[in-house]
């Protein structure tokens, strides 16, 4: 008995893999926030005028808010004047518009990830525009896209080259009084990535960003933006790693979907952002507000999520569904390990006639991790006839860690239908001896029933990431369980 | 094959097995029987290492190696294999990836080649078959909603694929009916060779009708307190086994 749990204790300690960063000149503005800062922000990313407008406002309502503490986290309280919140590879000329022209240590790095850059990755058939900190430098398939019409590039040149388009739909799903760190997102955020389907088009492959930070002290202030007009099909992949990192970094992301009329966006995530050394220290803090719109009928918006990394995750990607008949899923995976926390669920708020929302959450705790469940279904007066099922599972990998549950549920209207299944397993010493009676290690044992565990969320995810994600997990939990 | 040398074992502090010896050679077969609670499940399951269990003293050796050094997964893949008398269930784990990962394993130990999806497929099938298992059972997630009697099978499939040496069956027998009890027997007779040996824990003789024990051996109070052939059984299930217990006392 000790002897597992020892395994699984050393399998939690593990340490992160992806540990190195990159030596790259950048140009970082210096530390601190103020009116000025936002001011070279904007004109650093010759952005419209309107855009430097709607940041100022966006500072001015942070600079009244608070930073919640409602979450079950614990961390030191961060310092906003510390933080450097502009950080760009530097460009030789104007930046690269092939890919060799691109820094070769940098493409090293994205090789040491796996990422598909290349010609031969090219013919995966997934399209990826790089955000290496936080200024795009390499984006291809673009043409492919652009013959269907379809818009995806970076936030900056999107701002250059659609702002209207832009304009129209920024800030329309997660608004900057929304939150805190939405807040400090819309006033500083520095790029990332704008995708646009046109009305009838069935995006041709699967839409992928590989985030990743780097330069010390930089913030990470990513703002994504997907519009799927009448009609329209995407998927889109979001995968991160991060390198080594003593001082804790602040991530505070924002992603908004808008479907339309008919449309579907499948948003998947894996996030494996440093989580910190074992006594915690270190690792990313990862804030971040996903929120998607089904604001035309029939419209169907799925959250798909495996989120290992990061010393903090508070994260609760949501659908708003208004358009009658529309429908949104949320499918998790959340794994902490050493000191690891998160709180992460889903909001789902049901406001047209015959919605549907599914939730799906699996946590696992491993070490001294903490994992909290936190969903909203709220049921508006008007939602005739709406229904949610919500599944949520958590698993303890040893007897240090917790897991906690808080679902909310707001009924309006009396015709909706809600289902809450939840449960709480260790996981077994049984188990494990019945796989170790079989001939199975330890090891290979508590990943397999940590991938079965996971499976139904696994499933929801895009081929070639439920392959990822598993060797993820298996990686993840080395050495952890008894 | 099997040398068990004055075995004393402890669980949660209380001495379960008070010094048991047992040999078994090459291609016998051992039905191990006794009340509940004389310790019959403990001897299987320290046999096959798990780990809630104290040994204050005494040996086991399989196959000339020093059996209680080795960890329960080397115990297994050096060929010995327990079926549970409580199958565990592995929800999202389907039965055949589950066994393709445990004969991978096993036959990596023994340096031999790992079998891919469709050997390993028509191996399944030509197992199943035996066992009369239904096909649906072997894409299901190992024992999650099977009826009692289909982990006991499961455990027999199991077993039928992994080709031990030394299969130790611990109450295999119970919770299956007549035609279920046939068919596990038939899969353990069809597996019997010169180079193979089982242990069969029961409580019943009824499951000894069809797996024909060479040696029976009562387990009363942490000590085998009889031993026999095949006819102790039939002995106990015509007089029970207070006979043997006033026996035993008479002889303390």
């Amino acid at each position: 008995m000790t002897t597992d749990t020892e395994n699984l204790q050393q399998m939690a300690e593990e340490e992160y893999k992806y540990g190195f960063y990159t030596d790259i000149e950048s140009e970082t503005i210096p530390a601190g926030l103020n009116e000025d800062v936002i001011r070279l922000i904007s004109t650093k990313k010759k952005e419209p005028e309107e855009m430097l407008e709607w940041r100022l406002k966006a500072y001015r309502q942070w600079l009244k808010m608070e930073e919640p503490d409602w979450a079950f986290i614990h961390y030191p309280k961060i310092d906003y004047q510390e933080i450097a919140y502009y950080s760009a590879p530097k460009s030789k000329k104007d930046g690269p518009k092939r890919l060799d022209e691109v820094d070769p240590e940098l493409l090293e790095t994205y090789k040491k990830l796996g990422i598909p850059l290349e010609e031969q990755e090219i013919l995966a058939g997934v399209a990826v525009d790089a955000v290496f900190d936080s200024v795009s430098v390499a984006t291809t398939f673009r043409e492919r896209l652009s013959d269907e019409g379809i818009i995806f590039c970076s936030m900056s040149e999107a701002l250059q080259e659609h702002g209207d388009l832009v304009i129209k739909y920024l800030g329309s799903v997660v608004p900057y009084t929304d939150n805190f760190f939405a807040a400090l997102n819309s006033a500083v955020f520095s790029d990332g990535s704008f995708c646009y389907i046109p009305k009838g088009v069935r995006c041709p492959m699967e839409l992928s960003t590989y985030f990743r930070i780097n330069a010390a002290k930089t913030g990470q202030f990513e703002r994504t933006l997907i519009v799927a007009d009448e009609g329209s099909y995407v998927s889109y992949l979001e995968g991160c790693t991060a390198p080594m990192r003593d001082e804790n970094q602040l991530h505070a992301a924002v992603v908004e979907l808008v479907a339309h009329k008919d449309a579907a966006i499948k948003y998947s995530t894996i996030q494996n952002w440093y989580p910190g050394d074992e006594e915690g220290k270190g690792g990313i803090y990862n804030f971040v507000t996903k929120r998607g719109k089904c604001l035309g009928d029939n419209s169907r918006i799925s959250w798909s999520q495996v989120e290992t990394g990061s010393a903090i995750t508070w994260k609760y990607p949501s659908c708003l569904l208004i358009g009658d008949n529309s429908i949104g899923e949320f499918y998790s995976v959340a794994l902490t390990k050493m000191r690891q926390q998160a709180d992460t669920g889903t909001k789902m708020i049901h406001i047209g006639k015959n919605t549907r929302s599914n939730i799906v959450s699996k946590g696992i705790s491993a070490g001294r991790g903490q994992n909290t469940y936190r969903g909203l279904v709220k049921i508006s007066g008007k939602a005739e006839n709406a229904r949610n099922y919500t599944q949520c599972d958590s698993m303890l990998i040893g007897d240090q860690c917790g897991a906690h549950t808080f679902p909310y549920i707001e009924v309006g209207n009396s015709t909706a239908k809600m289902e809450h299944e939840a449960s709480t397993s260790k996981i077994g010493e049984d188990q494990i001896f019945y796989c170790q009676q079989r001939g199975l290690s330890a090891e290979d044992a508590v990943s397999m029933i940590v991938n079965g565990f996971c499976k139904e969320v696994f499933k929801e995810l895009p081929m070639e990431f439920a392959v990822e994600a598993q060797k993820l997990l298996a990686v993840n939990l080395e050495g952890s369980v008894g | 094959m099997l040398e068990i040398r004055n075995l004393h074992v402890n669980a949660k502090g209380k001495e379960i097995l008070k010094g048991i010896d047992l040999t078994v050679r090459a291609g016998e077969v051992h039905s191990i029987m006794g009340p509940n609670g004389s310790g019959k499940s403990t001897l299987a399951q320290v046999l096959a290492g798990k780990p809630d269990y104290e040994i204050t003293q005494g040996s086991v050796t399989f196959l000339g190696q020093d059996l209680l050094e080795l960890d329960p997964e080397v115990r297994a893949r050096e060929g010995l294999f327990l079926a549970f008398q409580y199958p565990i269930e592995i929800p999202g784990v389907s039965n055949s990836y589950f066994l393709r990962a445990a004969l991978n394993a096993v036959r990596k130990h023994r340096g031999e080649k790992e079998v891919d999806a469709l050997e390993f497929l028509k191996l399944v099938r030509a197992k199943a078959k035996l066992l009369k298992m239904d096909e649906s059972l072997i894409n299901r997630p190992v024992n999650e909603g099977f009826s009692g009697g289909e982990k006991k099978r499961n455990e027999i499939f199991h077993m039928a694929l992994l080709e031990p040496t030394l299969g130790v069956l611990d109450e295999t027998d119970s919770g299956l009916d007549i035609d279920a009890l046939k068919i596990v027997a038939e899969g353990v007779n069809s597996l019997r060779s010169p180079e193979r040996a089982f242990i069969v824990v029961t409580h019943y003789q009824r499951l000894l009708d069809y797996i024909v024990p060479d040696f029976v051996h009562v387990l009363h109070q942490g000590r085998i307190v009889k031993s026999g052939d095949k006819s102790l059984a039939l002995e106990l299930e015509k007089s029970g086994y207070s006979w043997v217990e006033d026996e035993a006392s008479v002889r303390i």
